[in-house]
């Protein structure tokens, strides 16, 4: 892939706390550094609670970040001001997909007002009958019947509700999209058939993703890159797979260990790693490229085994 | 394939047809939100009549000065207390007949009044139509309702909304205000209001004003703080939905079983209200009519003459239930998920 050194996102120390200054005080995401490249999958990982969503969140910036920088394109928009021009541009650029389909769409909208949200905020559609139409290709797209775009949310099943909320993402032509564990509330059976649907828009589109999930199973077979997050920090960050056959952290090792296998004889003997926090951190840690392409949270002693 | 065998075409048949078209139909592009909401309440049989009753009585007090058979102030003294009569139809409880020591007497003879003068309900003690003055009676009641209603969606919904979609500190100063506001117990602003005021309409009002959307703003403002959580609204919000569209496309919309309900209660609350603060003789100043004073009176005499209350009080009655029903309608239409 030739496009693959070009990078899309680039998150530079990024800091996201809440209630500063309080006692209850959370470093959700804790200086954390990475970038996403043009056209890949990048898959972030972690247990709950490790700040995933809060990464994805303020990199969207529906959070203003407490400190670091974002790049978009090159172009530094985590201090962009909400109603500027340039936020307006941006909010066509990125968007987002949510995890629960029963809270992510309005149950008082009808689903033709849902997707045509953002078409309508950015004055995308010149009339009604153009406005129409392009709710139809949308639908057409996520494979959905164009003829049920004036019923309501409620009318659908949980993966029929995750496709609408695709198609929404899709009506501003974004270039970059965050999917926070799109398929996490979904039955496994329609697990897939999302998955496939993401991959396919992916391709024809030309889009980037960032793919958050809470376990390895389905994001190793689908992402490029993964990066591994711990409370609030990326501990390990490699291509898929150097992730999943030369697991460094021992974070990721035991996450790793908690994928089931679909067979007896390995279920048997499959052994869970367990994580102990205290023994593997220490304040003198940082994310260092230790084999070319694979970054690891540690201290420059440690670095220097590899 | 080969072995199974063929079945004709003419053997399948659709089935649920007529279904498939009602639910396609069900869903004709053009209908709005709106619309919907209009169509599930009108298929409600129970709130559209309710609807059509207090639509009736908005009307009828709208245009009191002309429905009203007579000046409900007009006092004559020599007609006190006359019973029902419609016309001289021979309607029995509307006849002017009256019980007086244990015989039926034509009361209307008794006071030696013209074969044309007939009272519909009756007079009071001074003489006056009793008709009439329900009639402007149901008026004022329900014209403080109707302000009761403004200023708890004027002030109240906005005031909550924005407390808990701000939230941190400008949420905490407006709770402030709502808690000095609400440690004041609206009778005693009656009271106050009095002193600058003259007893009325304009003091009741004002004192339901100053104390009235507290209930408001703090429910709305609890489910505020959950629906901002709502992955809905922070999708709105990754589109670059502004603060105001959200407010009226995500929140409101979903605030509406609240507002709803609320609403419910206020009504009927500003209506007692006013009726309390005219029964203890603070409220609408005599002669003018409202149902509390026209249920004050009536109860004064309840015992020999029970037609002077059992009007207002019928009144304020259907009032209570038909809003109270409308409200349940209203909650149920603007619910898509509510079975129409
Ligand atoms: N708005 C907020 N205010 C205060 N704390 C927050 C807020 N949002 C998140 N947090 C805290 O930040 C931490 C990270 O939360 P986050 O939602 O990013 O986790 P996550 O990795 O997405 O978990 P999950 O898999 O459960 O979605 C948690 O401890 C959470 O309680
Ligand atoms: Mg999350």
């Amino acid at each position: 892939m030739a496009d693959e050194k070009t990078p899309i996102v680039q998150v530079k120390h990024l800091k996201q706390y809440f209630n500063i200054g309080k006692a209850n005080e959370v470093k959700a995401v804790d200086d954390i550094s990475f970038d996403i490249y043009k056209g890949e999958t990048f898959g972030l990982v972690g247990e709950s609670g490790s700040g995933k969503s809060t990464t994805g969140r303020s990199i969207i910036r529906l959070y203003n970040p407490t400190s670091g920088q974002i790049l978009f394109e090159g172009d530094d928009i985590s201090k962009i001001k909400n109603r500027s021009p340039r936020m307006k541009q941006f909010r066509q650029q990125m968007q987002m997909i949510f995890q629960d389909p029963y809270a992510s769409l309005n149950p008082r909208m009808k689903v033709k007002d849902i997707i045509a949200e953002g078409l309508d905020i950015n004055n995308l559609s010149k009339n009604d009958d153009e406005r129409t139409q392009r709710v139809e290709e949308l639908l057409n797209m996520v494979h959905l019947n164009p003829e049920h775009m004036s019923r309501y949310p409620y009318e659908f099943s949980g993966g029929q509700r995750q496709r609408i909320g695709i198609a929404r993402a899709l009506a501003v032509d974004p270039q970059f999209i965050i999917a926070d564990e799109p398929i996490s509330a979904l039955d496994v059976s329609i697990q897939a058939q999302v998955v496939n649907l993401l991959q396919d828009i992916q391709k024809q589109r030309n889009l980037t993703y960032m793919f958050i999930a809470h376990d390895l199973s389905m994001v190793k077979y689908i992402s490029d890159r993964i990066a591994v997050m711990y409370s609030g920090k990326i501990v390990e960050l490699a291509s898929a797979d150097e992730i999943y056959n030369n697991p460094l952290h021992p974070y990721t090792q035991s996450l790793l260990s908690a994928i089931p296998v679909p067979d007896p004889e390995v279920e048997k003997t499959r052994e869970r790693i367990d994580f102990d926090h205290k023994k593997h951190f220490s304040d003198d840690q940082r994310l260092q490229e230790v084999q070319p392409g694979h970054f690891l949270y540690c201290s420059d002693e440690q670095a220097k085994k590899y | 394939m080969e072995q199974v065998p063929k079945i004709p075409k003419e053997k399948f048949k659709l089935l649920h047809k007529k279904d498939n078209q009602a639910q396609e139909s069900l869903g004709t592009p053009s209908l709005t939100y709106l619309q919907d909401v209009r169509r599930r309440l009108f298929s409600n049989k129970v709130a559209t009549v309710c609807l059509i009753l207090l639509g009736i009585m908005v009307l009828i007090s709208v245009f009191a000065p002309v429905v009203a058979p007579h000046n409900p102030n007009t006092q004559r003294v020599e007609y006190s207390n006359l019973p029902p009569k419609i016309g001289n139809l021979d309607i029995p409880g509307f006849n002017g007949m009256q019980n007086m020591d244990g015989k039926s007497v034509d009361a209307y003879k008794a006071v030696n009044a013209p074969k044309d003068t007939y009272y519909i309900l009756g007079t009071d003690y001074l003489g006056r139509d009793l008709l009439s003055r329900i009639i402007y009676g149901t008026r004022l009641s329900l014209i403080v309702a109707v302000l009761a209603t403004l200023v708890d969606l004027i002030i109240g919904l906005p005031y909550g909304i924005v407390s808990g979609w701000k939230g941190g500190k400008v949420d905490t100063f407006l709770q402030r205000i709502i808690e000095i506001v609400s440690s004041v117990p609206n009778l005693v602003v009656v009271i106050l209001m009095m002193i600058i005021l003259k007893p009325g309409l304009v003091s009741i009002v004002i004192a339901i004003a100053l104390t009235d959307w507290v209930t408001m703003a703090r429910l709305i403002r609890a489910q505020t703080f959950q629906l901002k959580e709502q992955e809905y609204i922070l999708a709105a919000r990754t589109l670059g939905e502004s603060s105001t569209k959200i407010a009226t496309k995500h929140l409101i919309p979903n605030l509406s079983s609240t507002i709803i309900i609320q609403t419910m209660f206020t009504i009927p609350n500003a209506i007692f209200f006013e009726a309390f603060l005219s029964f203890i003789g603070i409220g609408i100043p005599a002669p003018n009519a409202s149902l509390g004073t026209l249920l004050s009176d009536g109860q004064k005499a309840f015992r020999f003459l029970p037609y002077q209350m059992w009007a207002p009080a019928l009144i304020l009655s259907i009032i209570m239930i038909a809003t109270n029903l409308l409200g349940d309608g209203l909650r149920d239409a603007f619910d898509p998920q509510s079975s129409d």
